[in-house]
């Protein structure tokens, strides 16, 4: 079998010291192999969402480790871990986080800028994130004047623009009414089916749960569930 | 992230909250404005003062007395009463009226022409004639000035006395023009007037001589109102005034003008100086008398440069404030450019290059504007308030001084930007991604 993409190991994060220390995960194993979809399910508070940043190299681990294809990601420092982080992740988040003013064009191209592509290739591949999103016409709209769906799909393209491996949803949906909201994981789902990207869905609605291929539910900080783990 | 990637993002982020940008520039704005003008003002006085230098002596002559045991310049404030000198005369150039040099004889000119590193020595002859008359008209006071080579008059008509012609030559200054019955300037010239000079023996002369040429009454003219001869009335004057008085006492001069080269360093006039003194004489150069003149000037430029870097520092707490705004309210940008792989670094330099934007709009509009103002203050006032200082353009502006001012303010906003540009670089982006 190939080397998993995420594979995380005995992944403990604590936060604060002595009696006011936190266990957010208390020891996570799992693999994450290549185009799979994954939802990671958990009430608030469980954990999950931290289990996320970690993943996603946001934060590190307290102890235990995580893989990426292979590599100790505690070995990625500075700029390398910058890096990585800007080539290999993409991110939708419940909140958008586009910034209001500038243009939609603007909001999607920030990750060419960060890693420095050229003015002209940075437009082209972004028309075209747009394009595949249909949202070529808003281009030039500010992100601000955008329904939630359309900043949705905004935040999508930015997260496809630079091919990364893996996107990151946090509560895609959270902020949609149900048909957007729909269109919005038909979307998601058809990027890891068609282009092959693992898709990691964090969220506590079980429907969007039920359509990714295997789900992994954290409970105060303790995987309790893996679907890929009874069926095997 | 490239630079002008950076560069242009912050130029960006700037217009971003207008209203807030267009408050904290201007309070830069008033800053630059002041400090431009200020600067201006020293520029344009300390350019006069540069200018007028050649017409108050050339940079390679030096003007020589006797070092005189009482070297207080006041002279008389000395409590002990001061011995009898029959070699005293009262100086005719500068000076406090009644304040005594010890003359210098032939003798102490040829001291003078031996000491090293002077190339040519000329006694400085102190003539004082009456009156000056034109036809009929009234009889006016008037002094005698003397121009050595090197200098030069502001001409507001004619031409320079000719030192090499045998005929009697002056040039008149222009407030005697109008008193003597002249139309203007231009038409004083050629014409001749009567000096009246009284000799030893109490009898009074009357030399006829021709106007070439009438003098602007500058700030530091070399010879104030005072007609200026050429050498053939100099000595002309000089020799009448003269009748009468001892051969033995003829030649007794106030002060003398030296020579030396026109590459002496400031080290080789230091040196000459030094050599003068142990010779028992005095030397000063126009550099020594300017001097005074110029550190006053730069005082007072530098008290109000001070008032409008006040104006500066109050403007780079705008710019702390402005920046902690924007830092907070793009909290969770930040986090996000921090999640898709913006170093701090990046970070850091994004915000400082805002900061730096912004004292740059400041300082350049401020300038701008101070230039502006500045031109049309001083051409307005070298037409009224100031039209007795000919020349004097009151405030000039200098390229490289402005170029400093907008670099100091960029400096200045920099530092004010470090403060909120480091916690924006230290920010987690998980703490800013879940900032509400």
């Amino acid at each position: 079998m190939d080397t998993p993409i995420i594979s995380a190991r005995n992944v403990r994060k604590s936060y604060g010291r002595g009696p006011n220390r936190f266990d957010a995960l208390k020891g996570v194993d799992f693999d994450i192999h290549e185009g799979e979809s994954v939802a990671i399910l958990g009430k608030s508070g469980s954990g999950k969402s931290t289990l996320m940043h970690v993943l996603a190299l946001l934060d590190a681990p307290t102890s235990g480790s995580v893989e990426l294809q292979g590599v100790d990601t505690h070995t990625l420092k500075g700029r390398r871990l910058n890096r990585t982080r800007n080539r290999t992740f993409g991110f939708v988040f419940q909140q958008f986080f586009l910034t209001a003013n500038s243009s939609v064009l603007e909001n999607v191209i920030l990750p060419m800028k960060i890693a420095g592509v050229g003015r002209r290739e940075r437009k082209r591949r972004g028309l075209a994130a747009l394009e595949q999103l249909e949202l070529a016409d808003k281009a030039r709209n500010k992100a601000v004047d955008l329904s939630g769906g359309q900043k949705q799909r905004s935040v999508i393209a930015r997260a496809l623009v630079n091919n990364p491996r893996i996107i990151f949803a946090d509560e895609p949906t959270g902020n949609l009414d149900t048909t957007t909201g729909g269109v919005v994981e038909d979307i998601l789902f058809g990027l890891n089916r068609e282009n092959g990207i693992t898709l990691i869905v964090v969220t506590h609605d079980e429907e969007l749960a039920a359509r990714c291929d295997r789900r992994i539910v954290i409970r105060d900080g303790m995987l309790v569930e893996d679907s890929k783990l009874v069926t095997a | 992230m490239n630079v002008l990637d950076l560069i242009g993002s912050a130029v960006s982020n700037t217009f971003r909250s207008k209203t807030r940008t267009v408050l904290t520039v201007l309070a830069i704005f008033v800053g630059a404005f002041t400090l431009t003008l200020t600067n201006g003002l020293g520029t344009g006085i300390n350019a006069y003062v540069d200018d007028t230098v050649t017409s108050i002596g050339a940079s390679d002559v030096m003007t020589v007395t006797t070092a005189s045991e009482d070297s207080d310049p006041m002279g008389g404030t000395d409590s002990e009463p001061t011995e009898y000198d029959p070699d005293t005369v009262a100086s005719a150039v500068g000076g406090v009226p009644g304040q005594t040099v010890v003359a210098l004889t032939p003798e102490d000119l040829g001291t003078l022409a031996d000491v090293e590193g002077v190339l040519d020595v000329q006694a400085t002859k102190p003539i004082s004639p009456d009156y000056i008359q034109h036809g009929d008209g009234t009889q006016y006071v008037v002094g005698v000035g003397s121009l050595v080579t090197g200098q030069t008059i502001q001409l507001a008509a004619g031409s320079e006395p000719d030192d090499t012609s045998d005929e009697l030559q002056l040039v008149l200054p222009v407030t005697y023009v109008e008193p003597l019955g002249f139309a203007d300037d231009t038409a004083a010239v050629g014409e001749t007037v009567s000096i009246s000079i009284t000799d030893a023996e109490r009898t009074q002369h009357t030399i006829d001589a021709e106007i070439v040429g009438v003098a602007e009454e500058g700030l530091a003219s070399p010879t104030g109102a005072s007609i200026v001869p050429n050498e053939a009335l100099t000595s002309e004057l000089f020799s009448t005034q003269n009748i009468g008085v001892p051969t033995d006492e003829q030649e007794r001069y106030a002060q003398a003008s030296i020579w030396f080269s026109p590459d002496a360093t400031d080290q080789d006039v230091t040196d000459l100086k030094a050599a003068l003194a142990d010779a028992g004489y005095t030397g000063t150069t126009v550099d020594d008398q300017l001097g005074a003149i110029t550190t006053v000037i730069d005082a007072i430029v530098l008290v109000l440069n001070a008032f409008a870097v006040i104006a500066l520092l109050a403007a780079s707490f705008g710019i702390v404030n402005t920046l902690y705004m924007s830092v907070q309210e793009r909290t969770r940008e930040i986090g996000l450019m921090k999640a898709m792989g913006t170093g701090s670094g990046k970070v850091f330099g994004l915000f400082s290059l805002e900061a730096v934007f912004i004292g740059f709009l400041g300082s350049a509009i401020g300038a701008g504007l101070a230039m502006l103002v500045g031109t049309a203050i001083s051409s307005n006032l070298s037409g009224a308030l100031l039209s007795d200082l000919p020349g004097l353009t009151l405030i000039a502006f200098d390229p490289a001084s402005i170029a400093v001012i907008v670099l100091i303010v960029m400096a200045i906003a920099f530092l004010a930007g470090t403060l909120p540009a480091a916690r924006a670089a230290r920010a987690d982006p998980v703490t800013s991604l879940r900032y509400e």
